[in-house]
């Protein structure tokens, strides 16, 4: 048992309801007209209005993209231990975040990895949870994308890795970023296998990870709305004092600088892997 | 050495104890022996120096005298010969790159590099690279690897520069693509943090096979002040923050992260440049001497061995 709260355990897709899911209704932060929130969660989280995108969780963005009944978890049965015994500003121990960000989200971890298909196309498919601590990555992320690309090569399937993240965790500190070199170390086996890998970054895939693993993808795409950069907004404000280009580090910056192959609307988001998929058998 | 001595004097007095039984007076000499071992089995080791603060290690990591990568290659190696340029877009003076000669052989070297005064610190931006610095480090290194020449990297660097022209040319991608191609070279590494260990810029010159680190240099994976920033809500509480972060050398031999701490002279590099860079020349070379002999196959599994297991989280 882990000594802080639950252990690892497995999450049932079909039952995770998003806690924020009590109110009916919803400001959509864009049109700041009140939507319907059944209608949105319908609408791949796309406001029907003016279609803005909010967030999905990793089991909304597995629901999206593989085919029904597929998905079967395959994360290794690990939660996050706390190294450097780490107390933020308000007195909250690392494990008790941990246990917070559990009882928030129903997930165990930060990252869920599991045997898919997508349009018939058996895949590896490592999808990231934002609400978990921002999705950032420390020894349970790196552990679980490298489990997910070990697999994959061993089976032979394309790895698909779906980044939401502000980079790499402060609470575990330099182990946090080593698993920026841990999971880089891995990316090999799959190149030494022939499998593909494709990257999907979107909103955010920033920093620790965007500077890793995310952009190490033989195809790598942006959803629509992404945010992709190292450094954030503020901190280069904060540093150069002066402002930033409108459209600095979204998706079309991205693809204006040649950083991902192509922008994808997230409704076309499993079309587009089934096409790429297929180059691959 | 000590142990050996007490065990030969406890013997000895036992003896003459069981000799002063058949009515010969030893008490004199066993008085002596006694004294002599109680004098050996006080420990008489001078205090140690009061260990220092995270805080204050984080200052002299920083010292503005501290030596850097141009003077531990100045110090230590010979025929330094600098290249320029990724061949892509630029020179970026933040890493130097060349080739030197150590311990008879032709090597690589590469290195973050702050300036000494203003005028250098703006040529060089603070130590912070450019991905055009990064691209141009993988470009040496992979001229490294052509000739079989080994390579040692150095780094002292506040982090990779955040700025825009940085992200236009992906600098987050340069980075991944230093640490990911630092795995397939089939040439030794050997990894030196000698000042500051900034986050992704420093892991994106510190996949190695050896990963050294002087006494006084920090490794993070954030700035004490951006994690002050951010999760202490205050940029001020930076000491604090240093401390939560345990960045220092002693505390990442303990995560594994590092294979070895160098001395420093006392009172920090700064105080005696050419005593601190025989220390870690003489390093330099006891680590090559151990990696040499492995073949490259077998170097390149281990350092992918070695990082794979970097983690730690509960069952």
């Amino acid at each position: 048992m882990a000594i802080f709260g639950k252990k690892y355990f497995k999450v049932e897709l079909d039952r995770v309801e998003r806690k924020d899911d009590e109110a009916l209704w919803m400001k959509c932060k864009a049109c700041n007209e009140l939507v319907f929130k059944k209608k949105v969660r319908e609408n791949n989280n796309i406001c029907p209005k003016c279609g803005e995108y909010f967030f999905l969780t990793a089991p909304e963005r597995i629901q999206l993209l593989a085919d029904p009944d597929s998905f079967e978890d395959i994360s290794r049965p690990i939660v996050a231990a706390d190294p450097l015994g780490f107390v933020d500003e308000d007195g909250q121990s690392y494990p008790d975040k941990i246990k917070k960000a559990q009882e928030e989200t129903g997930l165990a971890n930060e990252i869920i990895v599991g045997r898919a298909r997508i349009g018939g196309y058996p895949v590896i498919l490592a999808v990231m949870d934002f609400r978990f601590i921002g999705g950032s990555m420390g020894s349970v992320m790196g552990e679980q994308i490298c489990h997910g690309m070990e697999q994959a090569a061993q089976e032979r399937v394309p790895f698909i890795l779906i980044s939401a993240t502000g980079g790499a965790r402060m609470h575990e500190g330099i182990l946090s970023l080593m698993q920026m070199a841990k999971t880089s170390a891995c990316r090999k086996k799959l190149a030494d296998a022939r499998v593909p890998f494709i990257s999907i970054m979107t909103y955010p895939t920033t920093a620790g990870v965007q500077a890793s693993i995310a952009s190490l993808g033989d195809i790598t795409l942006a959803e629509k709305g992404a945010l992709i950069g190292f450094t954030g907004r503020r901190v280069i404000q904060q540093t150069l004092k002066q402002d930033l280009p409108e459209d600095f580090q979204t998706d079309r910056f991205a693809f204006e600088h040649g950083i991902v192959d192509n922008v994808v609307k997230r409704e076309h988001l499993r079309d587009e892997l089934m096409r790429v998929l297929k180059f691959f058998v | 050495m000590s142990e050996h001595v007490i065990e030969e004097l406890q013997r000895q007095i036992h003896r003459l104890k069981e000799l002063s039984r058949n009515g010969l007076d030893l008490s004199e000499e066993i008085a002596r022996l006694e004294a002599k071992l109680a004098a050996l089995q006080t420990p008489h080791t001078p205090p140690a120096p009061p260990e220092l603060d995270d805080w204050e290690r984080v200052k002299l990591a920083r010292h503005p005298q501290r030596p850097y990568t141009l003077d531990y290659i100045k110090l230590i190696m010979e025929d330094f010969y600098e290249l320029h340029g990724d061949r892509l877009y630029g020179d970026d003076a933040a890493i130097v790159a060349g080739l030197a000669r150590f311990a008879g052989e032709t090597v690589v070297v590469v290195g973050t590099q702050k300036g000494r005064d203003a005028q250098e610190n703006v040529r060089r931006n603070f130590g912070m690279p450019h991905p055009e610095g990064y691209r141009k480090a993988l470009r040496v290194m992979k001229l490294a690897e052509r000739f079989q020449f080994p390579i040692f990297t150095l780094i002292d660097t506040p982090g990779a520069y955040p700025g825009i022209g940085a992200e236009e040319r992906n600098i987050g991608g340069a980075l991944a693509h230093n640490i990911y191609e630092m795995f397939h070279l089939r040439v030794p590494i050997i990894v030196t943090i000698i000042g500051e260990g900034g986050s992704g810029g420093a892991i994106a010159l510190g996949v190695g096979d050896r990963v050294l680190m002087l006494e006084n240099a920090i490794y993070s994976v954030i700035t004490p002040e951006g994690c002050a920033a951010i999760l202490f809500r205050d940029a001020k509480k930076a000491p604090q923050a240093a401390r939560a972060l345990k960045l220092t050398a002693r505390h990442l031999l303990e995560f594994g992260v590092i294979d070895e701490v160098i001395p420093e002279p006392p009172g920090g590099a700064h105080l005696d440049p050419p005593r601190a860079a025989q220390a870690l020349g003489e390093a330099w070379q006891r680590h090559l001497r151990a990696v040499k002999g492995i073949t490259p196959e077998r170097l390149v599994q281990l350092r992918a061995e070695r990082f794979r297991a970097l983690g730690v989280f509960e069952e």
